[in-house]
């Protein structure tokens, strides 16, 4: 598979701040990343360095196998970071066409790409007289022009209206649809959740999980029970070899699985040993419980 | 280099007040003939200022270098904005995004510095040409294509000064202030300048030989004021019982302290660049 980016141990201190510490991951062609994490804990910095505007303390990264240099790479790769940078005086047409030619690519594709984001109508108003959302489509616009071979986004839904996040949402999915590479972050799980095959986790600058989303948790979910005689379920749920932890919560019990188990087989279990069930659920964390687990099993 | 170049006068192109202050700029130099319409009556007799010489080939490359070098302020506005507005609106990033590496971005804003200097000095030297040839009194093909220097000289300074704008909005990132740290620097040279010669150095050539070394006087320098020059002042100075010896010529190593200047403001912008995080 081809490699588009490698991240080797790479470290950035801003004074006694480590933001980002010995991180290292790759990123495929043709999958959709995620980096996860809470607000500051340096997605936005490690996107800064690879793309240049940040300068590293020490580690390194590579764009495309290392064949090119990083400002070379990133013509073919398309950014967007925080907030929407473009010139106010500028129209929305004059400001991609100033793109078009620091990325050396022919200006054709203005209208398409203007059209892909829904501003085609708007494509000779100023800059400065966009709302947050055109503004950050317009950056999204910007950002397609040369037909990325990635497209990097940190947190692009940032500030906007339910409208705005939606209509934001359902262009990176058209896009993801296409068979681009997309390199999200984000804090919203849920965001990630929809989208992205893999994911990579950061807390305080340090990985805390890299893969495919579905393979995350190593857990084999866990079930949801309740039943009249909750004392004898606990029992009888210690008993059996596949349970490991069990919490109780209000009038029912979260069993959580060490090894893979069908729902049938515990009813039968219970059933045999002469309880009944009045509710039995199976359940997979959510991205958002394995992102707290994770997260919490650290700090812990 | 082509590619650098477009891509600045993109972004000047559709900024109003960049475009305002450029044709200011231009319609200013041309307001040099202005000079010529002024008259004043002088104990009778009528003086018309264009017929005291200054107008003269080869003199007149001399007084129009000097006068137009004075309108080079309107430029270094648009310069030192064009520099912190990159800032400011936090394009400068997103053109790093875009792929632009920081040496082809100071580059590019580098190449525009000499272009607004090489345009004035075409412009000035097409004025000063119409401006000789209707009222110079010699036309001959030798005397006005003589001491030429003098737009060399313009050339060399506006130069060193706009760089030296160009690195101040990359230091300041705010255009009032980096203008405000200009006048600041001025006042600085100014005040160093006169501790210098009137406290340590007094009479003697000590302290013109340091100061000639500073940026903003290194500059001043290149082309002296050319109104002592003047027939009329010189015999008025001759009446009066004083004599000026002043060296009005242009000299090689002046020349090169500007263009070091510009190799370091040039250099101290990238390097401040590359070492800052956006």
């Amino acid at each position: 598979m081809e490699t588009i980016l490698t991240l080797n141990n790479l470290t950035k201190r801003f004074g006694p701040i480590t933001a980002v510490k010995d991180l290292s991951f790759t990123i495929e062609k043709g999958n959709v990343y995620g980096i996860l994490g809470p607000n500051g804990s340096g997605k936005s910095t490690t996107l800064g360095i690879v793309l240049n505007v940040v300068n590293k303390t020490s580690g390194d990264f590579q764009w495309f196998e290392g064949n090119e240099s990083t400002h070379n790479a990133l013509k073919k790769v398309g950014a967007i970071i925080e907030r929407p940078n473009f010139y106010p005086y500028m129209t929305a047409a004059q400001n991609l066409k100033l793109v078009c030619k620091i990325k050396d690519v022919s200006p054709d594709k203005i209208d398409e790409k203007l059209k892909i984001v829904g501003l085609l109508d708007r494509k000779n108003s100023k800059f400065r007289t966009f709302s947050l959302g055109m503004k950050q489509r317009l950056a999204i616009a910007s950002a397609l022009l040369n037909d990325p071979e990635i497209l990097i986004l940190d947190e692009p839904t940032n500030g906007l209206d339910p409208q705005g996040i939606h209509q934001i949402r359902e262009i990176i999915t058209k896009i993801a649809g296409l068979g681009t590479t997309i390199l999200l972050a984000s804090h919203l799980l849920d965001e990630v959740e929809k989208v992205c095959t893999h994911v990579v986790i950061i807390r305080k600058g340090e990985k805390l999980y890299s893969g495919r989303v579905d393979e995350m948790n190593a857990s084999h979910g866990f079930f949801e029970l309740k039943a009249s005689d909750i004392i004898k379920l606990q029992e009888l749920l210690k008993k059996h070899p596949s349970i490991g932890k069990i919490v109780p919560k209000e009038n029912c019990l979260t069993a959580f699985l060490n090894e893979p188990m069908e729902p049938e087989t515990l009813n039968t279990y219970l059933f045999e040993h002469g309880l009944v069930l009045s509710q039995l659920v199976k359940r997979k964390e959510s991205l958002e419980e394995q992102f707290l687990q994770l997260t919490n099993q650290i700090s812990a | 280099m082509l590619r650098l170049l477009a891509i600045e006068f993109h972004k000047l192109r559709f900024s109003r007040s960049a475009k305002i202050l450029v044709t200011t700029y231009f319609i200013l130099i041309t307001f040099i003939a202005l000079i010529a319409s002024i008259e004043f009556s002088f104990g009778g007799a009528t003086f018309r200022v264009a017929d005291q010489g200054i107008f003269n080939f080869p003199y007149i490359w001399h007084f129009n270098s000097y006068v137009a070098a004075t309108l080079k302020l309107f430029l270094a506005i648009v310069i030192v904005s064009m520099m912190s507005n990159e800032y400011s609106n936090r394009t400068l990033k997103q053109n790093l995004i875009d792929g632009m590496s920081k040496k082809e971005f100071v580059l590019s804003k580098f190449l525009t510095v000499i272009g607004f200097a090489l345009l004035s000095t075409i412009f000035l030297f097409i004025v000063s040409l119409i401006l000789g040839l209707s009222f110079s009194d010699y036309t001959e093909m030798s005397i006005i294509f003589s001491d030429m220097e003098y737009l060399l000289a313009y050339f060399i300074k506006l130069s060193g000064f706009f760089t030296f704008c160009m690195f101040l909005g990359v230091l300041v990132k705010r255009s009032a202030f980096a203008l405000g740290f200009l006048f600041i620097w001025w006042i600085l040279e100014s005040i160093v300048n006169g501790l210098l010669r009137w406290k340590f150095f007094r009479g003697g050539e000590t302290a013109d030989n340091i100061v000639q070394f500073f940026p903003l006087e290194s500059m001043a320098i290149l082309v002296r004021e050319p109104f002592s020059r003047l027939n009329a002042v010189q015999t008025a100075a001759t009446q009066l019982g004083s004599e000026f010896s002043k060296d009005y010529g242009i000299h090689w190593y002046q020349l090169l302290i500007v263009i070091i200047w510009t190799a370091i403001f040039v250099y101290l912008s990238y390097a401040l660049l590359k070492k800052r995080d956006l």
